[in-house]
């Protein structure tokens, strides 16, 4: 068997569906139907999850750090407020989709500034964005409603046929479906040839490039989809809550972000929706704790998880599951322990 | 004419500021390549423990400054002997994600200890209002600014360039294996160099209480004001970051004067092109590649 075909099957050994993966997606969904009361906060759970997924495309696939990805999460969301305040796309998907675009344009935009430079000027550079469209949002209050944000946003009922209720049941289900959709489409990215010379760029540039890869294209190509999945994502917030504010752009919306992503862990996708069950969960408590200062908290958990050390961390937490899945299937576990880290 | 000056004059006095704030940063980021997003929380450390001297204890102002420099320099190291130094070798996200985590700890103590609001420290007579100079509106306290910060700079720049200390300190940035191979203890001057940078940090975040204002969310509302200072001033100097910050300081007031609308708008412009078209600083010799 020659080294091609090794990688091949390894690669195609890596992109099979697990056991542990179906299982997972049917947990989610049959979350829907056994906490029907608690659909705000379990769509909240999916949004973020969504958004936690279009940084780890990114982070954990390309390596490329970000502290301002909020800004796309706020030109989705935005962008969907502001197509169905003045009725001119009605239909939900069709405007997520719109507003997905729109965050891919701007996504498409700003990747030639953030491939250049180390990690250091990216950070500075992904910030800045973010910042410079929070002062842009202010300053055409007009358009965006100001320190109000959008208000009296009224949601058409999805395909005509779905109306959103009041209690987020229909809300939710519509972001799961996204949720799942966008996700099948990211694991296909991931696995495919894209994603693994992603991978090898992300371990080392030079080498990749030496190889043959055209590595800024595929930055770039990377950077323009996260963007999309983080439009999406905030498009999602702005028509399950009727609500867009000068917020979805602010700094902690990034670094609440990180957080996510890292209690999650990065490099497999599932990290994401993990970490933003945890964070939310997390989040919960502490302010049920100090209602006002649960940011302190939130401080300490990403303090101590990168002192303990973030690799050390996943080990700890996933001893018992492997335990279990060694005893009972006599193999090594399925869950895969993330990659290392950039 | 004279308004031009008067907004130059305060334009300088505010880059000053941010100069002595933002150049300790630029110590542990450029020479010790350690990114330290809290380092406004050191500033603000050091801002309310002047306000406490003076305002609850009846210190005089020309004294809490001094301790304002020691507290938080007292507090950075050791944050630094605790915590900071097992990162040093650690990738840039996890400095990151740390320096973030400990800058909301700082937020939601500071919030919880002090309030929310805006706090003011009470200045002496001799530095308040302002005179004219062939018309030109001379803010007291601005003067007073511009003087010590000057000062601080020259004294700076004549540490890192002429001292003992400041080879030492050049030597273990450039390659600590041999500096400590010649018998300097790397270690060390990292510790020094740290709690002093922070240090300069409380010192100028408590003569920025008049200026920027001081409320629990200093930390990161100026966050970018500092990272900027260091980003396009490169940091393999001071002389770069301090050219910096007379560039934002200055932008920034004739910014708000002249544009009063696009305010912050011009800065974060300023900031990506500068960026894009010179990625390592304006006045920056390359980085070292990311770890």
């Amino acid at each position: 068997m020659n080294a091609a075909s090794d990688v091949g099957n390894h690669a195609q050994r890596q992109a099979r569906w697990h056991y542990g993966e179906v299982a997972f997606w049917l947990i989610v969904l049959a979350c829907g139907f056994l906490f029907p009361t608690r659909y705000l906060i379990m769509t909240d759970i999916l949004r973020l999850a969504l958004f936690a997924m279009s940084l780890d495309l990114i982070l954990g696939y390309a390596g490329i750090v970000s502290l301002g990805h909020a800004a796309f999460f706020g030109v989705g969301a935005y962008a969907a407020g502001l197509l169905a305040l003045h009725g001119i796309i009605n239909e939900p998907v069709l405007a997520l989709l719109a507003a997905g675009l729109a965050a891919m344009v701007l996504g498409f935009a700003t990747s030639f500034l953030v491939i250049r430079g180390v990690d250091l000027t990216r950070l500075m550079v992904t910030l800045g964005i973010a910042l410079l469209l929070e002062a842009l949002a202010e300053r055409f209050s007009n358009i965006t409603g100001g320190t109000d944000g959008l208000q009296g946003i009224e949601m058409q009922p999805i395909f005509g046929q779905i109306p959103f209720d009041m209690f987020g049941k229909a809300g939710f289900f519509y972001s799961l479906a996204v949720l799942f959709l966008l996700f099948l489409l990211a694991r296909r990215v991931v696995h495919s040839p894209f994603g693994l010379s992603l991978r090898a760029i992300k371990n080392n540039p030079l080498r990749a490039a030496a190889i043959g890869i055209p590595v800024n294209r595929r930055l770039i190509a990377i950077y323009t989809l996260a963007a999309f999945y983080a439009g999406i994502a905030g498009a999602l917030f702005t028509q399950t809550t009727a609500i867009a504010s000068l917020d979805v752009f602010a700094f902690e919306r990034s670094a609440d972000l990180m957080l996510v992503l890292v209690i999650g862990g990065t490099g497999y996708l599932y990290g994401g929706l993990i970490g933003a069950v945890v964070f939310r969960m997390l989040q919960e408590l502490f302010s049920t704790i100090t209602p006002q200062y649960w940011q302190f908290w939130i401080g300490l958990v990403l303090v101590v998880i990168v002192l303990v050390g973030r690799q050390r961390l996943h080990r700890w937490v996933l001893y018992v599951p492997n335990l279990i899945i060694k005893q009972v299937a006599g193999r090594k576990a399925v869950v895969a322990v993330p990659e290392s880290d950039v | 004419m004279t308004a031009i000056l008067t907004n130059l004059f305060d334009g300088v006095a505010y880059g000053m500021l941010l100069f002595v704030l933002a150049c300790g940063l630029a110590v542990t980021l450029g020479l010790m390549n350690f990114v330290n997003l809290a380092h406004g929380a050191f500033a603000m450390a050091g801002g309310y423990v002047c306000m406490v001297l003076v305002n609850r204890m009846g210190w005089p102002f020309f004294a809490a400054l001094p301790l304002a420099f020691v507290s938080a320099a007292a507090i950075g190291i050791a944050l630094e002997r605790t915590l900071y130094r097992h990162l040093y070798t650690r990738s840039h996200l996890d400095q990151v994600l740390f320096t973030i985590g400990l800058t909301f700890m700082s937020v939601a103590a500071v919030d919880y200890i002090q309030g929310s609001s805006r706090v003011f420290i009470n200045l002496p007579a001799a530095l308040q209002g302002q005179f004219d100079v062939f018309g030109i509106g001379i803010g007291r306290y601005r003067l007073m600014i511009i003087v010590i910060c000057g000062l601080l700079t020259i004294g700076l720049q004549m540490v890192l360039a002429k001292t003992r200390f400041g080879s030492r300190l050049r030597a273990a940035v450039d390659d600590p294996r041999a500096a400590s191979g010649l018998g300097i203890n790397v270690p060390q001057v990292f510790a020094f160099t740290f709690a002093f940078s922070c240090g300069l940090a409380g010192l100028g975040g408590a003569l920025s209480a008049e200026i920027l204002g001081l409320d629990p969310y200093f930390p990161l509302k100026f966050m970018i004001y500092f990272l900027i200072v260091v980003t396009v001033g490169g940091s393999s100097s001071i002389t770069g970051p301090f050219l910096a910050s007379l560039l934002l300081g200055i932008g920034d007031v004739a910014g708000k004067y002249y544009v009063p609308k696009m305010g912050p708008f011009v800065i974060y412009t300023m900031m990506i092109v500068i960026l894009i078209w010179r990625p390592n600083g304006l006045f920056g010799r390359a980085l070292s590649p990311s770890r």
